[in-house]
């Protein structure tokens, strides 16, 4: 984020800000009232990720002025995701090299 | 070696020390509550049933989270974290607008929030432990007191950083110079950022241990 701003940027981004509160708080309802539904794990996962990953997007992006912030911060932040991912990968590969759990998540149609 | 606190952008990396430096520290958190989640997707794959315990008032197999937890004080608590997530960022705009008052009102009430959001989680566990049940109890709810209470103790330590700047902090701003104000200015922006990063856990605590 800029250091330089005038107030009616400023007057600008704190609109922005109440609007993602706006949706913050839409997106919490959609997210409890959809897990009454009473889905099965795999879509109701799958559902409750895309929400929460939105919701994370919109306070990483706004908030946290991601939108408009220095490519080294975009660097550190995609060495994190890379590790994040092999820590993950390592976790569910050792999982699946178990055979009943593999079985397991095939008949749960998670994987 | 000397680092200097500037909050102008160095030219190499095109932001200031302490911006980086808390970005560096939130991809190490990444790390920290990853560890945790995928703690949390182990056990729940290995478990014969998840939640895997009975129900407190009925003492059969609970099938579903929210027969163990409060949906409703945790979509509150949901809701708490957001609106303290809003106020800690116009509290920095505030400050943008070199409006002292504003500021000081705005962190005031992202405090009183994160305080809030406390005595929620502490009715929460209260009522665990007035039902005789502890993480020791199941893996649902080994994980659950893990992931909640590592995030309970940032959201500790955002408060701390929060009131300081609130109280004997804000003096870099009412006794400072106009290099002291752009350097409280920017103590609450990184400050914000780790705030910002508290809810962002929380966005994906919610879903994964209360609704699914």
């Amino acid at each position: 984020m800029a250091a330089e701003m005038t107030v009616q940027e400023v007057k600008r981004h704190v609109r922005v800000y109440l609007m993602v509160f706006g949706a913050l708080l839409v997106l919490t309802l959609v997210t409890v009232l959809v897990s009454y539904l009473d889905m099965s794990l795999a879509p109701a996962l799958a559902v409750a990720l895309f929400i929460a990953i939105i919701k994370a997007s919109l306070v990483a992006l706004y908030f946290m002025h991601l939108i408009s912030e220095r490519q080294v911060i975009y660097w550190v932040l995609v060495l994190a995701a890379a590790f994040l991912v092999g820590m993950f990968a390592l976790f569910i590969s050792s999982l699946l090299d178990q055979a009943e759990v593999a079985v397991m998540l095939m008949g749960a149609g998670v994987a | 070696m000397q680092i200097p606190y500037e909050v102008t952008p160095r030219p190499d990396t095109g932001v200031n020390n302490a911006k980086l430096g808390i970005w560096l520290f939130l991809a190490s958190e990444v790390m920290l509550f990853g560890g945790l989640f995928a703690a949390y997707v182990f056990l729940r794959m290995g478990a014969d049933a998840w939640p895997g315990m009975e129900t407190f008032d009925t003492h059969v197999m609970a099938t579903r989270a929210d027969q163990i937890l409060s949906v409703p004080l945790a979509t509150l608590n949901t809701v708490i974290l957001i609106a303290s997530s809003v106020t800690m960022v116009l509290s920095w705009a505030a400050l943008k607008m070199n409006n002292f008052k504003q500021f000081r009102l705005q962190m005031g009430l992202t405090i009183l929030l994160a305080l809030g959001f406390l005595v929620v989680k502490a009715f929460e566990y209260g009522d665990k432990f007035s039902h005789g049940v502890a993480p020791e109890t199941s893996n649902f709810l080994g994980i659950y007191f893990v992931l909640t209470g590592l995030h309970a103790v940032h959201v500790t330590g955002g408060i701390l950083v929060n009131a300081y700047f609130w109280g004997p902090g804000a003096k870099m701003w009412t006794q400072g110079s106009v290099r002291a104000k752009a350097h409280f200015t920017n103590r609450i922006e990184v400050a914000g950022l780790y705030w910002h990063f508290v809810d962002l856990v929380w966005i994906f605590l919610f879903p994964m241990i209360y609704l699914i």
